[in-house]
């Protein structure tokens, strides 16, 4: 996927990537519209589908709310690179099909609307911009399996299926 | 090998192994389940994945706070549906929308126990490491997965090892130790990793201060805040918890990644100052800062030595005309027992408004939203740009004192010189 980079900087929290007084929504376009709305307000007007998110270190702390993840995800973000993430986040985006990349040498050589191409299972990514191509350690194999199955529904339901 | 820190002993016993070893990622049983508002996309995501019925429901928990009453048509249908499904399930602990704060109705009514899982759909679900228990939480997709098949995946976390030893001088309390201790950490200084908390001061603490460290042990990023079973814990427990618990304890030569040290006695008053909760300092460096808001509250501090101590500050004393002093009981009981012991009358009678147990304006979601350019300052856990309210507006964290004192003072105020 090529896309652009959307590019904030170091502790990320799930207040301004998701605000509390949208928590009682529960339709995914309704989530959608609020995503990144107290961190950057023309992201959910402006993005395009695939582009990326890209944040430094503890992207993600605070708060357990998925929808921080699943909005990204419901408006069409294709991946979330970062230095670091909070482990409540991490397992979220996993959970919710949100590919991420852990990497701060790739963030180091992203700015903001650079061009990418994000490619979580093979471990690589490609700035088009600066024709740079950087590999990044994988993913814990279980972590992968989730994500290979498109989030943790998809991958239980075979579970479920196969224990009947 | 050596010795397994609690975290290992923990997580081995959830996963039914002798041992695990941190970086390990083990598929654990969850003892315990709960969820709060959320729990009506939890269901739906339960739905989404298609069991008729949850794994056990006598495991499950579900208790409304983090908008009681309803605030709104929206938070109305979403407790409307938690409702429904509760009934549906038959699920027995259920606990309609003025019980408390989740965190606080899972230790004082027995829900949680020492050697146990706990997941929670809420960040602050590590305050029952206070009792022993591995805590954390998890998000509403991941508990429709444990609903369904009572499991879930976890990898072991490394252990920091808090040491702390001393009296707390006059005027300084847990919350200004675990202040202190995330201060030191940062925001991410324990990320995927468990905090343990040792030494003779931590023996001395109550569970309600234990409860403190635990909870904001998550804002350091801490997966788990864990204090060793002890005899304060067995007498708290005693006649709450009737099910049979086993504590387990950390070995003696358990490895630590590294230790924290702390003398009580030279610890300040501290505040957390915007917009992050490592953005700490002694209270001496914003003394006198003007305030609109004063909060006394929520799952960290919203106990009944918490308004305790703050009853102690205010009586007899009115607060600021311009500011504005809101305090929310941790729960029904605590408000009940604070009515008791006459806090409630102080709390009036100094000039506070009183609000129904719950989460209060802790996550800016109701009651007591701040305005641009309004500085507030509280006993909560969290003090993100925007949390209470606006995005202009700021959040100052400390303990029940020094927000009491500075209420009166009408800016920040050391509670040591309002005694």
């Amino acid at each position: 996927m090529m896309a652009r980079a959307w590019k904030y900087g170091d502790d990320i929290n799930t207040d301004v990537l998701y605000p509390g007084r949208y928590l009682q929504l529960l339709e995914p376009e309704e989530m959608a519209a609020h995503a990144l709305e107290d961190l950057d307000a023309d992201f959910a007007g402006t993005m395009r589908p695939g582009d990326i998110v890209v944040g430094g270190r503890n992207f993600g702390c605070g708060s357990s709310r998925e929808q921080a993840a699943s909005a990204l995800r419901y408006a069409g973000v294709g991946a979330v690179v970062a230095a670091s993430f909070s482990q409540l986040y991490y397992r979220n985006a996993i959970n919710l099909g949100l590919p991420i990349v852990v990497s701060p040498e790739v963030v180091a050589l992203i700015e903001h609307g650079d061009e990418l191409e994000v490619d979580p299972a093979a471990g690589v990514v490609r700035n088009l911009t600066r024709d740079i191509v950087t590999e990044v350690p994988p993913l814990p194999d279980y972590v992968m399996q989730i994500l290979a199955a498109g989030g943790l529904i998809p991958f239980l339901q075979d579970k479920l299926k196969e224990r009947t | 090998m050596s010795g397994a820190t609690l975290a290992e002993k923990l997580l081995a016993r959830a996963s039914g192994r002798d041992h695990v070893g941190a970086g390990e990622i083990v598929v654990a049983r969850v003892d315990r389940a709960m969820s709060h508002d959320n729990a009506a996309l939890v269901s739906r995501k339960f739905a989404e994945l298609g069991p008729e019925r949850v794994w056990d429901a006598d495991r499950i928990v579900i208790i409304l706070d983090h908008r009681v009453p309803a605030n709104d048509i929206a938070t109305a249908e979403g407790h409307q549906l938690i409702r429904a499904f509760a009934r549906q399930q038959e699920l027995p602990h259920f606990y309609d929308v003025k019980a408390g704060i989740c965190h606080q109705v899972m230790v004082e009514r027995g829900h949680a126990a020492p050697g146990e899982l706990v997941v929670g759909t809420d960040s602050h679900t590590t305050t029952y490491g206070a009792l022993g228990a591995f805590s954390t939480g998890i998000g509403a997709t991941e508990m429709a997965g444990v609903w369904a098949t009572g499991e879930l995946w976890l990898r072991v976390p490394e252990t920091i090892k808090v040491m702390a030893e001393g009296e707390f001088p006059v005027g300084v309390y847990a919350k200004d130790l675990i202040l202190r201790i995330i201060r030191d950490l940062g925001a991410d200084g324990a990320t995927y990793r468990a905090l343990e908390f040792h030494g003779s001061a931590i023996a001395r603490l109550s569970i309600s201060e234990r409860m403190t460290l635990a909870n904001m042990s998550m804002e350091a990023g801490a997966k788990a805040g864990l204090v060793p079973p002890d005899t304060v814990t067995a007498a708290y427990l005693a006649g709450r918890v009737e099910r049979a618990w086993e504590p387990l304890l950390p070995d003696d030569d358990a490895r630590y990644q590294r230790t924290l040290n702390y003398d009580l006695g030279a610890l300040k008053p501290q505040i957390a100052r915007p917009h992050s909760v490592d953005n700490g300092c002694d209270i001496g460096a914003v003394a006198g800062t003007r305030i609109q808001q004063a909060v006394i509250g929520s799952c960290t501090n919203g106990r009944l030595d918490d308004l305790h101590l703050a009853a102690d500050v205010l009586r007899g004393k009115r607060i600021h005309h311009e500011v504005r002093l809101l305090v929310f009981p941790a729960s029904i009981r605590v408000y009940r027992q604070a009515l008791d012991e006459g806090f409630i009358a102080d709390f009036i009678d100094a000039g506070a408004l009183v609000l129904n147990p719950g989460c209060g304006p802790c996550l800016g979601a109701h009651q007591g939203i701040l305005a641009p350019g309004e500085r507030a300052i509280a006993t909560t856990n969290r003090n993100f740009q925007g949390r209470m309210g606006s995005t202009a507006a700021e959040v100052y964290l400390a303990s029940p004192a020094t927000v009491a004192a500075s209420a009166i003072a009408g800016v920040i105020t050391d509670p040591r010189e309002v005694a």
